[in-house]
């Protein structure tokens, strides 16, 4: 769909980017040593750091791609939340303490404490920067997309933008900044999207919001001819003759007789409600000829109760074929595992005091978060029933829900959804920067470097990974960043977390079984992922058929292997040199 | 480069985290058991017209706010 640019939207946007912007130059000052750089001199309060792990963790998947996957397949966007908070329970309750205990700047420090091994650096630095880099993909994507319609720009120019703006705020600051910006998109993305559901269930349900009489049942076509340009429903696309605009309530249950509109519900109405309604979902197919690519997008009318079931997405589940039930317990098990071997996420341990200090600041980041996945369900559904869905776009949901209300909050909205891409960015960037410069550099290539030179080193890394991170947000385009940070969570969860429990738990643990557990875990993940059937269709533009993997979600299989590897290796070889 | 003979710092993983986290896990291992041994009782509605499944998703949401509160507390009370 064509957006309309509005000033107003432009320059919310750029304030809040800017003060962005000021505030981590203002910070930079204080980050200036190694210590300083990495890990903020270890002296965060719990408190900020707690929001800072939401601002840190609520990324475009949580806030773009989870609104957008309910918005348009119903609950299983919210199974997503589900399993990402559920991830938090693993980092408090078996994790957090130790790493604390264990590390100084980076996850393979914790790795590495008691072996002082270069494999071991090695191993984990290359999984660091995967994990890393596979996480980076969706917020750029994100990105992208978010700057279509609030700027009028490309999407490879939203990407761009991002990539810019972040390296700049890593290369200057470092974690001091990152932090702050952090603490503050947290606080900021909490409050608004509170906002946006209170508006919700003051508004109700409203057949055919933002529509007049009864729903337009035409399919719509999209295509795009070889030479670029764009026809709708046969005619070239312009402002006056677009898609129209979806996700809108049919029918309301009975007992509101004629009414068009509940008035406003509370949160267990709202649902009851929606559950007795009908609501009209487009089902997308894609096919290509000589004219060009077209998406045909068909309407059609469903009791909301299905949609408000497991099964949406991960349609198998429903037509209970075994692939799909393993496929959906694959993902519940990466998300559940894969939060806790996050490197971004564990370097924050490092930038408060002491274990107290970290298991204090991961409550607050639980509670947090845990509220804010509760709001993902009401803003998803009411982004379901608002009439202002672009069919062509999962990730804009939410902003669009906004616009539904005002264009004042939509600009707002767009704006913390860019600066939730700038934290986590930059976040993902520091972790990255940190295994380059601290763990290869330092640790297996064995330079040694003064304070000064390893802050230069991390920036220059810092540099190189938000190029690689703008190249790989174009390339992945059209993709839900929610389903691509799940695949971030499967690599993540299957390179570091049968090391990390094995290490913590199993006194028989060599050094030889933590660099097998890490490297096989992480490739087996990698190599499954880059064969499912999702990466041959929307990858490389092959049929999923041809794929030779039966899910796309390796957990179930990588974690095990991780760990069974850990273990054999561990068994065959010595345990003391 | 040497195996450091200490042992693993398993005595800083507290016996309490692992209880609460062994609930957990069956709370969320329960939860994945039932969609997938039977999806059919995710339609049930058998609170405030809201069907099992959003409730089982809600009820995992707190329980996790709930038990990791909970162990603060108890931490910082020893």
């Amino acid at each position: 769909m064509l957006h309309e640019t509005s000033p107003l939207a432009v320059g919310i946007f750029a304030a809040f980017v800017a003060g962005v912007l000021w505030l981590s130059f203002r910070l930079g000052r204080k980050g200036q040593s190694a210590q300083g750089y990495y890990a903020a001199h270890g002296q965060v309060h719990w408190a900020v750091n707690g929001i800072a792990f939401a601002g840190d963790y609520l990324s475009a998947a949580s806030f773009l791609g989870i609104c957008g996957m309910i918005a348009f397949h119903g609950y299983d966007g919210f199974l997503y939340s589900i399993g990402f908070l559920a991830g938090w329970v693993v980092a408090l309750f078996v994790i957090a303490e130790p790493i604390k205990a264990l590390g100084k700047f980076t996850f393979a420090d914790a790795l590495d404490a008691r072996f002082d091994s270069r494999g071991i650096k090695l191993a984990v630095a290359v999984s660091t920067l995967v994990v890393s880099i596979f996480y980076l993909i969706p917020q750029m994507v994100g990105a992208g997309s978010l700057v279509t319609p609030l700027l009028g720009l490309p999407h490879w120019a939203g990407v761009i933008l991002v990539g810019v703006a972040v390296t700049l705020i890593v290369v200057t600051a470092g974690m001091v900044s990152t932090t702050w910006v952090q603490f503050i998109k947290g606080s900021l993305l909490m409050f608004f999207c509170g906002l946006l559901t209170l508006l919700i269930l003051a508004r109700g349900l409203i057949v055919n919001a933002g529509g007049e009489g009864p729903i337009d049942m035409t399919p719509q076509v999209r295509t795009v001819r070889p030479d670029g340009t764009v026809l709708v429903d046969g005619r070239p696309q312009t402002a006056d003759h677009d898609l129209r605009p979806v996700g809108t309530l049919a029918t309301l249950p009975p007992r509101y007789g004629q009414a068009r509109s509940t008035g406003p519900l509370g949160p267990l109405a709202y649902l009851a409600t929606l559950e007795d309604s009908t609501v009209v979902t487009w089902k997308k197919t894609t096919h290509a000829d000589a004219e060009g690519s077209h998406q045909t997008f068909v309407p059609e009318e469903r009791p909301a109760a299905e949609l408000l079931q497991p099964g949406g997405y991960f349609q198998d589940l429903a037509g209970r074929t075994l692939s799909g039930r393993l496929n959906f317990a694959s993902l519940m098990l990466a998300l559940f595992c894969g939060t806790a071997s996050l490197p971004h996420i564990l370097i924050r341990y490092y930038t408060v005091k002491d274990a107290a200090a970290a298991r204090k600041s991961t409550v607050v980041g639980i509670a947090a978060i845990g509220g804010f996945y509760v709001l993902t369900l009401f803003l998803g559904l009411g982004a379901m029933t608002s009439g202002g869905l672009d069919p062509t776009d999962t990730n804009m949901a939410a902003p669009l829900l906004a616009k539904s209300f005002s264009e004042t909050l939509f600009a707002v909205v767009s704006a913390i959804a860019f600066t939730t891409v700038l934290g986590t960015v930059s976040g993902l960037i520091m972790a990255g920067s940190g295994a380059v410069a601290h763990d290869l550099v330092e640790n297996v290539c064995g330079v040694r470097l003064t304070d000064h030179e390893k802050v230069r080193v991390g920036k220059l890394a810092a540099i190189g990974l938000g190029v690689v991170a703008m190249a790989l947000g174009i390339l992945f385009k059209g993709f839900n960043v929610g389903f691509l940070v799940g695949w971030a969570f499967n690599i993540a969860a299957s390179a570091n977390l049968p090391a990390l429990v094995m290490l913590l738990f199993w006194p028989q643990t060599t050094k030889q079984g933590i660099i097998a557990a890490v490297s096989v875990g992480m490739t087996a993940s990698l190599a499954w992922i880059l064969l499912s059937a999702q990466a041959f269709e929307k990858i490389y533009g092959l049929p999923g058929s041809l794929a030779p993997m039966p899910f796309s979600q390796p957990a179930l299989v990588t974690i095990p292997l991780g760990f069974l590897t850990l273990v054999v290796v561990s068994l065959f070889t010595p345990r003391r040199a | 480069m040497h195996d450091d003979p200490s042992g693993p710092p398993a005595a800083s993983v507290s016996r309490l985290g692992l209880g609460f986290f062994a609930v957990y896990v069956l709370l969320y291992g329960g939860f994945i058991g039932l969609v997938l041994a039977r999806p059919d009782l995710m339609a049930l509605r058998p609170f405030g017209g809201v069907n099992l499944a959003i409730l089982c998703g809600l009820g995992l949401i707190l329980a996790a706010v709930v038990l990791s509160v909970a162990y603060m507390i108890a931490r910082a009370g020893r």
